[in-house]
């Protein structure tokens, strides 16, 4: 951040004293007042204001529930009721929190996608996109952790797949096992963990948050053009422009958000989970929560235990490889006409995935799910490497101006001459 | 473009047929009831929780524990209804055990407002062994801890208003208590075991535990009773009631919710239009003059 050159001014004596010792006025100023947005940005991208909102909101509910909460194999379910029933508004906070964190889900898989679409990975953006991959990782260990608390039935046993599923690592699989549990299986010492874990991980989120926006703000936003900003005509300033829009996509998002809270607060979650967790009866179906169904499909579509391991966390990890994996430099999919079709392939095959892991692991679920995990990693592994190379974007714009207003009103002279791009590209 | 769109839909064609065949195996579904406390301005109507309130004390509480909830809580707002007065002579009807007192002894005292209605067995072992190694569930939660699957892919419209239907838990409440039937010639019920029509896998420790006219309804002015005294109604009632004990608070959260979603909206209305004025001076909604977009879409 003190690469940047502010524009700030600071005008009464105490400010210049202050600025003087710390610039923090500063590089606020130039973080999120004058910094240059594209002006062509559309909605998809206020998701990231609407994450670090959500992840506020985790954060604040989360403390004022721990205030309730205790972490005991004997208590933990009587005292998440405690809260639902005896503590003011306590049913509101609860309910918060459980749905914001499917609301922060999906939250970042529109982000997600939005950042596949639009090439936002690509140079010079790759460490701003694995730090995304890094508070992605994070926050699925952070909702699997708080998913356990409630100690109900689903809660207990999704706990003792997945650190079941750990142990398959080789070699240290049995150690990480045992110091997950605290003892033989999962129990009292496991949500003691669990929890102080799960009060952990958002604070470290945040700290990567801070060097995701750090990092954002030294390469700038992508846009839909997938062109860089090439004058002041093609941006605007963060305040008022991107601020007020950002203002008004968090309401509507929270609009949203409260009808989950208020009319569908259970409906996202398990019946399962309010039964006490019972460590001699199993449910019938042990399903994670909907935002990890992708990647139980996955893993089930393995035979092998080890594999399906490999194959759920190599589906995240090979998210991280994309910047390296795709050939093609031009970032927009607008101008990819191929893989444009491709990319909507691979949501497909991601809702299908997410559907699958919902159904039990028999008969043609179990082939769908391979052939759709096949797809998932041939997606990055073959269509982002090969069509980059062969197929041919249509001529992008010659600046960000001139994909808003239309050809002939350019104005900006810099940059690479349209049409340059319109050969296939290799990675060079 | 046209055969990737052709792959796609005989992709869902295949999923679609399939999920059908499946639903169709898995027997028969509870049938969906009208609840009041159902939709978006569901409320709970009073007098059928006084009711589920008195089946649950004549039948279901000679088994089944009620933990989660306090006598104070029948008079609390949105629930039964019941005056604080009726609550008190309520509770003091039950023994409750307390203590040790100073001189170390444990004691019976008459119950208060503050205590949980108390539970049938000392503990869960005792409720195993007087039901056949088997404890009867603690019925506090239930309407929220059963469902059941309607198969296919209404999950994708079942959480909208109006359109939706979230209240598997109570209908499948509803429905086992009248699933009780004479099981088919070709089925054997174990020792210990109760057919019922809509229990997976068929076999229920429970035996029939309500017949009609089993519970006396207080009566209307004519002399006859509001409700008739049937399993449908009984079952019915003990359903609502259970919703209650299952969300004490649904009255308060729907009503808080309707505000603060039309608050947010009226919100977000007023800031699009800031927005709007804002942006205008740069030529107002860029991404919409994107060719680009638009010949996709």
């Amino acid at each position: 951040m003190s690469a940047h050159a502010t524009t700030y001014v600071p005008k009464s004596a105490l400010a210049k004293w202050f600025e003087a010792r710390l610039p923090i006025v500063g590089l606020v100023h130039s973080s999120f007042i004058a910094f240059p947005v594209p002006r062509n940005l559309n909605y998809f991208w206020t998701f990231g204001a609407i994450l670090i909102v959500m992840l506020a909101s985790q954060i604040v509910t989360g403390v004022w529930l721990a205030m309730h909460y205790q972490p005991s194999a004997t208590e933990a379910f009587n005292s998440v009721e405690h809260i639902m029933r005896d503590v003011n508004y306590g049913w509101l906070l609860r309910y918060m929190h459980a749905n914001g964190a499917s609301m922060f889900f999906i939250a970042v898989y529109v982000h997600m996608f939005r950042n596949l679409y639009y090439g936002s990975y690509k140079a010079p953006r790759e460490v701003l996109y694995i730090l995304g991959v890094i508070i992605y990782l994070l926050m699925m260990a952070t909702a699997f952790l708080g998913y356990t608390l409630p100690w109900g039935q689903m809660s207990f046993w999704g706990a003792t797949v997945i650190t079941n599923i750990l142990a398959a690592i080789p070699v240290v699989g049995d150690t990480i096992q045992s110091l997950l549990w605290g003892g033989y299986s999962v129990g009292n010492p496991t949500i003691n963990r669990f929890f102080s874990l799960h009060y952990l991980l958002p604070f470290m989120i945040a700290g990567v948050v801070v060097l995701h926006v750090w990092a954002l703000h030294v390469t700038g936003q992508n846009n839909p053009a997938g062109i860089p900003i090439k004058s002041g005509k093609d941006a605007v300033p963060f305040t008022p422009y991107a601020t007020i829009k950002d203002v008004f996509a968090v309401v509507v998002f929270f609009a949203f958000f409260a009808y989950w809270i208020f009319l569908q607060p259970n409906y996202l979650g398990h019946a399962d989970n309010y039964i006490p967790a019972n460590p001699g009866v199993t449910p019938a179906h042990i399903v994670p929560e909907w935002y990890f169904l992708p990647f139980y499909a996955i893993l089930r579509a393995v035979p092998d235990k080890l594999g399906g391991v490999v194959l759920m966390f190599g589906a995240v990890i090979i998210l991280a490889l994309a910047p390296w994996l795709d050939t093609s430099r031009v970032r927009s999919a607008n101008y990819r006409p191929i893989y444009r079709q491709f990319f909507w392939v691979f949501i497909f095959c991601c809702f299908l995935l997410g559907w699958l892991g919902s159904k039990p692991p028999e008969g043609g679920y179990v082939l769908a799910s391979r052939i759709a995990t096949f797809y998932y990693f041939a997606h990055f592994l073959i269509v982002m490497p090969v069509v980059g190379l062969f197929e041919t974007p249509k001529p992008l714009p010659g600046s960000i101006l001139e994909s808003v207003t239309g050809p002939g009103k350019q104005v900006s002279g810099s940059g690479i001459p349209a049409g340059a791009a319109a050969a296939p590209q290799t990675k060079g | 473009m046209i055969r990737a769109r052709a792959v796609v839909a005989a992709i869902a064609a295949a999923i679609l047929s399939g999920t059908a065949a499946l639903s169709a195996e898995g027997g028969t579904l509870p049938h969906r009831e009208k609840w009041s406390f159902s939709g978006v301005f569901g409320t709970f109507d009073q007098a059928q929780l006084q009711r589920g309130f008195q089946v649950y004390r004549e039948v279901c509480s000679s088994c089944h524990g009620m933990n989660l909830v306090r006598f104070r809580n029948l008079a609390e707002p949105g629930g039964p209804g019941f005056s604080v007065g009726q609550v008190k002579a309520l509770a003091a009807e039950y023994k409750v055990k307390d203590g040790p007192n100073d001189a170390g002894d444990m004691f019976e005292r008459p119950g208060r407002p503050a205590d949980k209605i108390p539970s049938p067995f000392p503990n869960d072992q005792a409720a195993a062994a007087a039901n056949g190694g088997k404890a009867p569930p603690d019925l506090s939660l239930m309407a929220k801890a059963r469902t059941f699957a309607r198969g296919g892919l209404w999950f994708i419209t079942d959480w909208l208003p109006f359109v939706g239907y979230t209240e598997q838990g109570p209908d499948y409440i509803h429905a086992l208590l009248n699933g009780y039937e004479d099981p088919p010639k070709d089925f054997t019920v174990p020792p210990g075991g109760h057919y019922n029509v809509y229990y997976p896998g068929h076999i229920i420790a429970m035996p029939k535990p309500i017949s009609d006219g089993q519970v006396t309804y207080a009566k209307g002015p004519d002399g006859k009773p509001v409700v008739p005294e049937t399993v449908d109604q009984y079952s019915r009632d003990i359903t609502a009631f259970l919703m209650w004990t299952a969300e004490p608070h649904m009255l308060a959260r729907k009503e808080l919710g309707l505000r603060a979603i039309i608050f947010l909206l009226v919100l977000a209305g007023l800031l699009y239009y800031v927005k709007k004025k804002i942006w205008s001076d740069v030529g107002g909604e860029t991404h919409g003059l994107q060719p680009e977009l638009h010949k996709t879409s």
